[in-house]
């Protein structure tokens, strides 16, 4: 198939493959940021065809699972409203709540549909006027600016009923926090998509002021060994620099229309990550100027009390510290059918994809 | 076409009264006529030689009704006569009821129940009973169809259903690509705005297994690689068995739409559900003469060998990925795409 087998041609990848091995000599740490890399990494079988000295962590970049608990909980309590349809992308919906979650709201009477984009939820607002329609809003800069084109969209033509409900976040303030904390990592496979709307000089920080290599990586096997490669290399060099691999999509500059829109709708302020707790300056608050699409000004709802995880380490597993099966809960207690933790919930998620692809074969 | 546009299903045509016996007589027996049908009596009198029967049921909710290569009652006929051919039985008899919403067109419901008579009379199958309800609006959407069915088991296919020897070494076949079944009925949901230009593979299987069966030796067993698609087919037969299984991404066909539709989506076309394919497990030194006849049949001509069976591994599926690496196949969790059949 065009376009896709070119990115998976088992020749290529096995030249990278020695080329990494002729070149890695030291003992290194690389996280890939993002939920999609995660999934590829197991998805082609590719872990073990590293050499053992290429440890791959998995990072925060699943946006599911670093939604907080308590935004489920609002999401819960918003879907028990009169005359509401949440709309919402599929994986958010099975997420567990404190007591409930928004599939379970659903069976017992709620209006939930699952959309593909912002659009959809637009188009459903206008096809029921007299109903609340509330889109739930979440992602990093990669979904962000459909958000914000969706908010601008409804405040021109006066979609009255239509509200985003925002738990948007931007990546350069986890980053951060996981550069400057206990675990060593020597270099990020930087999330691909997120950098076609910002660009790559977000990350130009890590490598200056933490020494850390960086490499903007596409979503194919190509993709993720050539980047694989290229953080090798500096490495080895000692070298600490922003590259971008994934060229047919990454300026270093990435999209500013999108960035322009979503500075306009967005505002950012400190907001919960799950596992993280609050990180300063790392959410998107939809402006004054369009506070009406607002769900949380627009809505008072009682939030039923979050109660905390038990047993649930997806925090230590986001920051790289620990992996999926170091949770005792994994397997028996928390799987995909019954999942105990977000981190198992969304097809991103590094307890998914390590139940799903992980076992030694 | 007995019904215009405008006629509608109305309560009472479900009430066991004139209506009801009206639709019968037009309808169904029209389109379903046969001897034991037209009796008309409250259970149909079947008469079998054989010892064994194999006997199965299935129901069909798919939203559209009508898809590309197909509908609801092409599928209900389908799904049902091929759960019993890969028993290795021979399809007799079918039963079919239908619940159907109040409103719902009856041109359309003649449409449907004219594709039911069609695959029943390719398969030489007779539908000898049924049962039609009818509920107020919004009480189901439009219509759900149940087959029920029996065939004669031969005795010398007993065992097949059972796969109890199955061993190293073993070919797995499939008789074409994987995935064409949900995607075009995903295609031909409006909300998806998807335009594929695929059909469903919906297809009665029992002329091409049972010519597999009754001219080579060495199938040791055979599934519909229905709901859950390959992977779960595979999943079940080797979950607490002694053996492994492991199939090659580059053998499996899957046509490019279906591929591009996965990647967007981000479906796995392992995990699609088939209407018209068949997942053979042979031994492997009758995988070739298998193959050659199954290739001679019009739905088997893309038939292929896909991967074996492995002692390495006892109780996991896994796969050996297009870049040469390996990856556990799990069973699905959740639904990938809900009323897909
Ligand atoms: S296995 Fe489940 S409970 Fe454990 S960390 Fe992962 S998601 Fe949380």
């Amino acid at each position: 198939m065009k376009y896709i087998d070119e990115y998976r041609s088992p020749e290529l990848v096995n030249c990278l493959l020695s080329l990494i091995k002729q070149t890695s000599t030291k003992e290194i740490n690389l996280m890939e940021v993002c939920g999609g890399h995660t999934m590829a990494i197991h998805k082609f079988g590719i872990v073990d065809m590293l050499p053992k000295n290429i440890h791959l962590l998995s990072g925060p970049g699943c946006p599911v699972c670093v939604t907080d608990k308590k935004y489920i909980d609002q999401c819960i309590a918003y879907s028990r409203m009169q005359n509401t349809i949440i709309t919402t992308y599929g994986d958010l919906i099975r997420v567990p709540g404190s007591s409930s979650s928004l599939e379970k709201e659903g069976a017992k009477g709620a209006d939930i549909r699952m959309v593909y984009s912002t659009t959809d939820a637009l188009e459903i607002a206008k096809a029921n006027p007299q109903k609340k329609v509330i889109f739930l809003g979440i992602g990093f800069e990669t979904t962000a600016p459909g958000s914000a084109v969706c908010i601008q969209q409804a405040f021109q033509e006066n979609i009255s009923n239509f509200y985003l409900f925002s738990a948007h976040k931007i990546m350069p303030p986890a980053l951060k926090l996981l550069a400057d904390g206990e675990i060593r990592i020597d270099g990020f496979i930087c999330p691909g998509h997120v950098s076609t709307i910002t660009g790559s000089k977000i990350y130009e920080t890590l490598a200056d002021e933490n020494s850390i290599s960086c490499v903007v990586c596409g979503f194919e096997p190509l993709d993720i060994l050539q980047s694989i490669y290229m953080l090798v290399k500096q490495i080895e060099k000692n070298e600490t620099r922003v590259e971008i691999q994934y060229t047919r999509a990454v300026q270093p500059e990435g999209n500013i229309l999108a960035q322009k829109i979503l500075m306009d709708v967005f505002e950012v302020r400190d907001d919960w990550w799950r596992g993280f707790g609050i990180i300063p300056s790392s959410g998107l608050k939809i402006r004054d100027k369009y506070k009406q699409i607002d769900a949380e000004t627009e809505f008072d709802v009682d939030v039923e009390e979050t109660i905390l995880d038990i047993g649930c380490i997806c925090g230590e597993i986001l920051k790289g510290l620990k992996s999926p099966n170091e949770c005792l809960l994994f397997g028996e207690a928390c799987n995909p059918s019954n999942p105990a933790g977000a981190c198992m919930v969304s097809n991103e998620g590094s307890c998914h994809a390590f139940y799903k692809y992980g076992k030694n074969i | 076409m007995i019904y215009s546009e405008d006629d509608r299903v109305l309560l009472g045509h479900g009430s066991g009264g004139i209506l009801t016996s009206d639709l019968i007589s037009q309808l169904f027996l029209h389109y379903f006529k046969n001897d034991i049908l037209e009796e008309l009596s409250d259970s149909a009198f079947l008469q079998m030689k054989s010892k064994k029967i194999s006997f199965t049921t299935d129901s069909f909710v798919v939203d559209p009704l009508f898809f590309p290569g197909g509908d609801i009652g092409k599928l209900a006929v389908c799904g049902t006569i091929n759960d019993l051919a890969v028993s290795g039985a021979k399809p007799m008899f079918l039963s079919c009821g239908f619940i159907i919403e109040e409103g719902f067109s009856l041109s359309q419901l003649e449409k449907i129940v004219r594709s039911m008579a069609e695959e029943a009379e390719k398969a030489q199958v007779k539908i000898v009973t049924g049962d039609t309800k009818v509920v107020a609006k919004g009480q189901c959407d439009k219509l759900f169809i149940n087959t029920s069915g029996i065939g004669k088991l031969p005795a010398k296919y007993i065992g097949l259903s059972k796969a109890e020897y199955i061993c190293k070494g073993d070919k797995i076949i499939i008789n074409g690509s994987l995935g064409d079944h949900s995607i075009s009925v995903l295609s031909a949901r409006n909300s998806l705005k998807i335009q594929a230009n695929l059909v469903s593979d919906c297809a009665i299987l029992n002329e091409l297994i049972y010519q597999v069966l009754d001219n080579s030796r060495g199938v040791k067993f055979m599934r519909d690689a229905t709901r859950g698609g390959l992977a779960t087919v595979l999943y079940e037969l080797a979950e607490n068995k002694k053996y492994g299984i492991a199939i090659d991404e580059n053998s499996i066909p899957v046509k490019d739409t279906v591929r591009g539709v996965c990647e967007l989506l981000g479906f796995d076309p392992l995990y699609l559900a088939n209407e018209g394919k068949v997942v053979m497990i042979v031994a492997e030194e009758s995988a070739n003469e298998i193959l050659k006849i199954m290739k001679r049949h019009p739905l088997g001509k893309e038939s292929c060998i896909i991967g074996e069976v492995s002692e390495t591994n006892p109780g996991l599926v896994w796969l050996n990925t297009q870049i040469g690496g390996k990856r556990m196949v799990d069973k699905l969790s959740g639904e990938q795409l809900p009323r897909i059949c």
